[in-house]
């Protein structure tokens, strides 16, 4: 396991205090805190770089372009990207996945068509879809999944008989922890000439992950999520398909020349960047990206496995908590119930031993109604997390447990 | 293994009659001719209540509802529906205002008699995130009743 010790020390907000207890974070599937390299390299940027890119012609504004493309590379090599020119930033993995839908589905879609999604998606790689399919009459096929959490496959090949036009699904489950088999999804989905889009926002912080390995069309995932700054985020795309798609925003950037009544687009990937950039949150990204490799992405995914283990472990323990999801390779998200004590109850009581998790549906409403719950308890690690911290949730479930009548355990 | 005691604002907003109210709801259920209905959710965090009212010359004569939620809100919905029974519609939206005072941390509201048992939730109004909930079915009371005379 990773020293998580030394590794907290490097994220200011993480040696804070709540109500008075030392701040164990436990929220890390909704967003991550930030080490003090992305702090510096975002104010650095404004100190040092800020000016508007890709227009102007002073020394300034050529640093802050350099800035701005130099982090887009350093994506695209992260995820082993076709090619820089095939990473969009993005606001994050919603933005992402509804320029696909914005883009090329609008392009591509026609009435009777089908969009495959999942029943494990979150509302982001969902509503998108069916905005989509609503507009052009086409239909959305919902996948279900298995007893233990995890895409029922027999279910997925029959949908895919269908020859849908697009497949959506999360290499890894945010409710759930379910780490999907993407590549042999994938490789269904073309076998029947699907594009594949990958909702990645819970795999790239995670993972080791390869884009041309997995040949996925589409993969989107947000920067906040992975130890960069909110509002950060990508679309890593094949550029072929890049280069067909009409564009997404309309504005500046995106254009090669306007005229009064029609336009010509700029190359990719401008094409999809109208407007004024978020260049510190690219360059943030970067910066958290440079953290996350010197760790080493393998190092940290069987890390988290490991938290994630021994909290189920432990959490089984207490007699009435219910957890949910795979008990076998799963990522480091552990959501679960406890008798009839409602997953915000627990949260709140919890949140006075300065223990911060996640209470509701976590943005998968279909996939709850499948497990018959009106919401779950999740707690999700990262790096910083340690065996102590699964050890303090435990404790303090405990607690809420007395406090509504459970007998400890 | 830390055995304190839970901190004395978690007792205050758990206290035995919230968590009877939440375990055997009052009234819950739906009735046969309602004259209001109100279906309401509070999406950032899923809770759920439908709640019926049957009105005659401007007065509260039956309430029920069924909801699912948290115990604030369910315990908030439960008192709710025993305190709005034979009281009229004018002094209905006035304990809902009276509620309301209650969350923001009025004093005189969490010490008024005429909110019954509903002064168990005073505690909430140490937990803004929780304020909420108990307000949800005090939120559906409003619209019913607004909704259709």
């Amino acid at each position: 396991m990773l020293d998580a010790a030394r590794l907290r020390a490097d994220f200011p907000l993480l040696q804070r205090q709540e109500h008075g207890r030392r701040l164990v974070y436990l929220d890390n599937a909704a967003t991550t805190q930030k080490p003090q390299a992305v702090l510096d390299a975002i104010l650095d940027y404004y100190r040092t770089t800020n000016a508007n890119v890709h227009r102007g012609a002073y020394g300034l504004a050529i640093r802050a372009t350099e800035a701005y493309e130099a982090a887009r590379e350093r994506v695209a090599r992260f995820l082993n990207a076709w090619a820089p020119e095939g990473v969009v930033f993005t606001r994050g993995t919603t933005e992402a996945i509804n320029l696909v839908a914005g883009a090329y589905g609008r392009a591509n879609l026609r009435q009777g068509d089908m969009v495959v999604v999942t029943a494990m998606d979150h509302h982001s790689n969902l509503v998108p879809w069916q905005i989509l399919c609503q507009e052009k009459g086409a239909v959305l096929r919902m996948v279900e999944i298995t007893e233990d959490g995890r895409i029922d496959l027999s279910d997925y090949g029959q949908a895919l008989e269908r020859r849908p036009k697009i497949v959506a699904f999360p290499y890894v489950s945010n409710s759930l922890g379910t780490v999907n088999p993407a590549g042999q999804l994938i490789r269904l989905a073309h076998a029947v000439g699907a594009v594949v889009v990958v909702d990645g926002a819970q795999s790239t912080p995670h993972l080791r992950v390869d884009v041309q390995a997995l040949d996925c069309d589409f993969y989107a995932c947000s920067g906040h999520k992975m130890l960069g700054p909110m509002g950060s985020g990508a679309l890593v795309a094949k550029p072929a398909l890049l280069e067909a798609m009409p564009p997404y925003h309309g504005g500046g950037e995106m254009i090669s020349k306007v005229w009064d009544d029609h336009s010509t687009y700029n190359k990719i990937p401008h094409k999809f960047e109208a407007g004024t950039p978020n260049v510190e949150g690219a360059v943030g990204l970067a910066a958290a990206i440079d953290y996350l490799e010197r760790i080493g992405l393998e190092q940290i995914a069987e890390h988290e496995q490991a938290l994630a283990k021994a909290a189920i472990e432990r959490l089984s323990q207490i007699d009435g908590v219910v957890v949910y999801g795979p008990r076998g390779h799963r990522a480091g998200v552990v959501s679960f119930t406890y008798g009839d004590v409602h997953p915000h109850d627990i949260a709140t009581i919890l949140d006075q031993d300065g223990i911060c998790i996640r209470a509701g549906h976590h943005c998968t409403q279909p996939l709850m109604r499948r497990l018959n719950v009106a919401a779950t308890a999740r707690a999700s690690f990262y790096l910083y997390n340690s065996l102590e911290e699964v050890e303090a949730l435990a404790t303090s479930l405990v607690k809420a447990g007395a406090l509504f009548g459970y007998v400890p355990a | 293994m830390d055995t304190s005691p839970p901190e004395p604002r978690l007792s205050a907003l758990y206290q035995e009659l919230i968590l009877d109210h939440y375990r055997r709801p009052r009234n819950k259920g739906m009735l046969e001719h309602p004259t209001h209905a109100v279906s309401l959710n509070n999406p950032l965090c899923g809770d759920e209540i439908d709640l019926q009212l049957l009105v005659q010359d401007a007065v509260i004569r039956d309430v029920r509802f069924v909801g699912r939620g948290c115990s604030i809100s369910q315990a908030s919905a439960s008192m709710m529906t025993q305190l709005l029974k034979e009281k009229s519609v004018p002094q209905a939206l006035v304990l809902a205002g009276r509620i309301s005072a209650m969350m923001q941390g009025d004093a005189a509201a969490a010490t008024d008699k005429s909110l019954g048992e509903l002064r168990a939730l005073a505690g909430v109004s140490k937990f803004p995130v929780r304020i909420k909930c108990a307000l949800l079915p005090w939120n559906a009371l409003s619209d019913a009743l607004k909704s259709s005379a």
